[in-house]
């Protein structure tokens, strides 16, 4: 059936649009955490855990986020189990981020001069301790910027899991535009919800990015 | 586990794989130099530009960087004909990919020419360079050699989101691998395999990209010893 676009299609896009702010926010959860833990192995002093972060950094960062949406979607098919599509997106989203969120905030721990471990040692306090009081408070500021600017890339990456039929704003557009033959109205529509989740997050990294530049 | 792998009929696949790859790597080449072009005329017109070509251009910038490249293929592919400009997939691909690497160089390139202290121009102009000279030895090499790992990181993430464009079937490496898994049904060995060529690929890549930068830039080399914490 081909009808106008109107009000109701509208109403569809927005409901893709609360699916895709959903799991965002979940890639980014779930990534943040996974990659806070791959950049303590990355910076770790055991060979063994420092090698394993940084092959599974390296070939995440080097596979296209489509390739990952696939293996993870039909990958569990080996063992007979059939994922449910919120589910595959989500593992898919996280897995993928997590290697970038590595890096960033590896970068921005070794970013603290190394004399902050060694003084923050000199006062007996436990690796834990040093961590928590003195390197996080000080890789934190200098990591805000690229993490809130890698959250644009999250939010706009979840439009791939369209293509194996997750129904957030992009699979939204495509099913009304087939169903509307309008294409270039529902795509601009599309393309203004994504500026508008991701625009103020650009804003704010760089905001932050001055306000820490203007400071040090 | 009962699952048999079979990789076999999806190996007898192989020439075809390989013209995928090939396609996404001149797909990619061909954004990458374009992509490149726009980012050092976008960053040349933010920065000596008047104000409203910068505004402009801020836009442009803005626009792509905010929305994913997905949409902006769907865009080009089936919006743009509807309002009388058509392309074939390829083309489509192509225009999409290098529209948006053209957004990221921009905004890297200008933050290496704004990383250029104005004194050094000031400097320039008093040994009696040209405008041109000044251009090429006291700004745009230095500010290239600032951004060199950025703008190679981008280039590697525009291969990779290459594979985004088949979404209207362009026919390069992920178009190909839907192709053949619709064929044999063996989604895991197809999509393994494809994997394992963009990573192939990425790699390549990025270690050319490194023997290119040791070439480009011989005079200056700082090494800065990694912190690695004890305990874990």
């Amino acid at each position: 059936m081909i009808h106008q676009f109107g009000i109701h299609d509208i109403l569809y896009l927005l409901s893709g649009a609360g699916w895709t702010l959903i799991l965002s926010a979940v890639t980014m959860i779930g990534g943040g955490m996974i990659g806070f833990c791959v950049a303590l192995m990355r910076i770790s002093s055991s060979h063994v855990l420092h090698g394993i972060a940084v092959v599974y950094i390296e070939l995440i960062q080097s596979t296209p986020v489509l390739m990952v949406v696939f293996l993870v979607y039909f990958g569990p098919g080996i063992f007979g189990i059939e994922l449910p599509k919120f589910p595959a997106a989500a593992l898919a989203l996280v897995v993928y981020s997590s290697a970038f969120f590595a890096e960033i905030w590896r970068g921005a721990i070794q970013s603290v001069p190394r004399p902050q471990w060694e003084a923050s040692s000199a006062l007996a306090l436990t690796w834990l301790q040093q961590l928590r009081y003195v390197i996080l408070p000080q890789a934190v500021r200098v990591s805000l910027p690229p993490t809130v600017g890698f959250m644009v890339q999250v939010v706009k990456n979840t439009s791939v899991t369209s293509i194996v039929g997750f129904v957030d704003v992009s699979r939204a557009g495509q099913l009304i535009s087939n169903a509307t033959f309008q294409p270039f109205r529902v795509y601009l529509w599309v393309a203004a919800i994504y500026f508008v989740i991701c625009y103020p997050m650009s804003v704010i990294s760089r905001r932050i990015e001055r306000k820490f530049n203007v400071r040090r | 586990m009962s699952y048999r792998f079979q990789f076999d009929v999806v190996l007898a696949q192989s020439d075809r794989f390989i013209e995928g790859a090939a396609l996404t790597l001149q797909l990619s080449g061909e954004a990458i130099v374009f992509g490149t072009v726009i980012g050092i005329l976008g960053a040349l017109a933010r920065t000596e530009g008047p104000r409203w070509l910068d505004w402009i251009v801020g836009a442009y910038v803005e626009v792509i960087r905010n929305t994913p490249l997905l949409v902006q293929v769907f865009l080009l592919f089936f919006g743009l004909p509807a309002v009388g400009v058509k392309f074939t997939a390829t083309e489509a691909a192509l225009f999409a990919l290098t529209v948006n690497l053209g957004a990221y160089a921009t905004e890297i390139i200008r933050a290496g020419i704004e990383a250029i202290p104005h004194t050094q121009f000031e400097a320039g102009l008093s040994l009696s360079l040209t405008r041109l000279q000044i251009f090429r030895h006291i700004i745009f090499m230095p500010a290239l050699e600032i951004i060199y790992p950025a703008l190679g990181a981008q280039f590697t993430l525009t291969l990779l989101a290459s594979s985004i464009v088949s979404v209207v079937a362009a026919n390069e490496l992920t178009t190909v691998a839907q192709i053949i898994e619709g064929e044999t049904f063996r989604s895991i060995e197809v999509y393994t395999i494809t994997t394992l060529l963009y990573i192939a690929m990425a790699l390549g890549l990025r270690s050319i990209l490194a023997l290119l930068g040791l070439v480009l830039f011989r005079r200056r080399r700082v090494v800065q010893p990694q912190v690695r914490m004890s305990g874990i």
